[in-house]
């Protein structure tokens, strides 16, 4: 049974495209059929952070305006086989995605793939509603951050409304991912906490990713954290979130990053 | 955190939450409906459960806000051996 997962949030540089990639990565891991898409038409990403922007010929749009077929848009991962990418288009106009269009395409990765996670551009525009439109269930990444946290309100707002599910008057899944949270900060007062942004939200959570070098460097590298083979506190959060949702029960555990005596002396570092 | 910052008051935390939880509150209602079905949905699931076990998928809400009147209407299935033992009449209620 194929699921379709949009990964979203509402605000900008929360996290979606790393959670996208990093959730993609070890769901394929285990074994699943896995294809990312990138819905952020005109600012793609999602290539970059997998480490694969130079393989990309065919994008989204091709295939969902019949200018490729699926197949040849696909960018088979080189380090796990079950690992795909749909990426978006850098130049297109984003008013080239139709509902139609998108839906179809949705179609043909159900028939090919156990998860279908798409990437949703920030905002609540067109875009990002695609992006939701055809979704099974939701990923809403937020930051314990007040504009993350009413940013995330709004699309649980539009995912209760807007996508298809929704409307047929189906149960749209929402769980929240807590992304670059420091446990340190949160304990002496200076964040809102997981209580307090799950009080706040009241879904289900999903996994808590502690604010990491590790993610940075990631990125650098194109590999998504949860690829290496000794896993970092984040990748680890990770892939117990990538567990989760592929339906495990997993003791929730809230990864603290390893300070030396310096980075304590100095103060933090730059994010 | 500075060595001037310890001597402050520590804990911004709590003033986020509660900025957000009256904002929020606000906000549900003005940018409304943060889908009235959706909601219904919930609370009529949580209804139904305290008295019958049923698949959250086989309850469905719809709300209707086209026509000259808005309609509502909700399906339920609920599992028969479960309504002999509970009581309720008809296996399929529907309401519009």
């Amino acid at each position: 049974m194929s699921k379709v997962i949009v990964v979203t949030s509402g605000k900008g540089g929360v996290g979606k495209t790393t959670s996208t990639a990093s959730i993609g990565a070890a769901l394929a891991q285990m074994g699943h059929r896995v294809c990312v898409v990138d819905f952020d038409v005109g600012l793609r990403n999602l290539d970059l952070v997998m480490g694969a922007e130079r393989r990309v010929v065919y994008d989204l749009i091709n295939v969902a305006q019949g200018d490729a077929k699926l197949a040849q848009a696909l960018i088979r991962d080189k380090r796990i086989d079950t690992l795909h990418l749909l990426a978006a288009s850098q130049t297109r106009d984003k008013d080239a995605l139709t509902d139609e269009g998108v839906e179809r395409v949705i179609g043909e990765l159900r028939e090919r793939f156990d998860y279908v996670l798409c990437d949703s551009p920030a905002g609540i525009e067109r875009g990002a509603l695609l992006a939701m439109r055809f979704a099974d269930e939701a990923v809403v990444v937020t930051n314990p951050e007040v504009s993350s946290v009413r940013d995330s309100d709004r699309i649980i707002g539009l995912l209760d409304s807007r996508t298809r599910r929704a409307e047929s008057g189906a149960r749209m899944d929402k769980q929240l991912l807590l992304t670059r949270f420091d446990s340190g900060r949160s304990s002496r007062g200076e964040m809102l906490s997981v209580a307090d942004v799950l009080d706040i939200l009241s879904i289900p959570l999903l996994g808590i990713i502690p604010e990491s070098e590790d993610i940075l460097r990631a990125s650098n590298l194109g590999a998504p954290v949860t690829m290496s083979g000794v896993l970092s506190p984040a990748g680890r959060a990770y892939s117990d979130a990538a567990r989760r949702l592929a339906g495990e029960t997993l003791p929730m555990v809230v990864a603290e990053e390893k300070k030396t005596l310096l980075t304590r002396l100095f103060g933090r570092r730059a994010a | 955190m500075s060595l001037f910052g310890f001597f402050k008051s520590r804990g911004t935390a709590p003033v986020a939450r509660e900025r957000l939880q009256i904002l929020l509150a606000h906000e549900r209602v003005s940018l409304g409906p943060r889908d009235l079905a959706a909601i219904l949905r919930d609370e009529l699931l949580a209804t139904i459960a305290r008295h019958v076990e049923i698949d959250p998928e086989k309850l469905s809400v719809k709300l209707d806000r086209s026509g000259a009147f808005s309609t509502l209407e909700i399906d339920v299935e609920i599992p028969s051996e479960q309504m002999l033992s509970g009581g309720i009449q008809g296996a399929r209620a529907s309401a519009a």
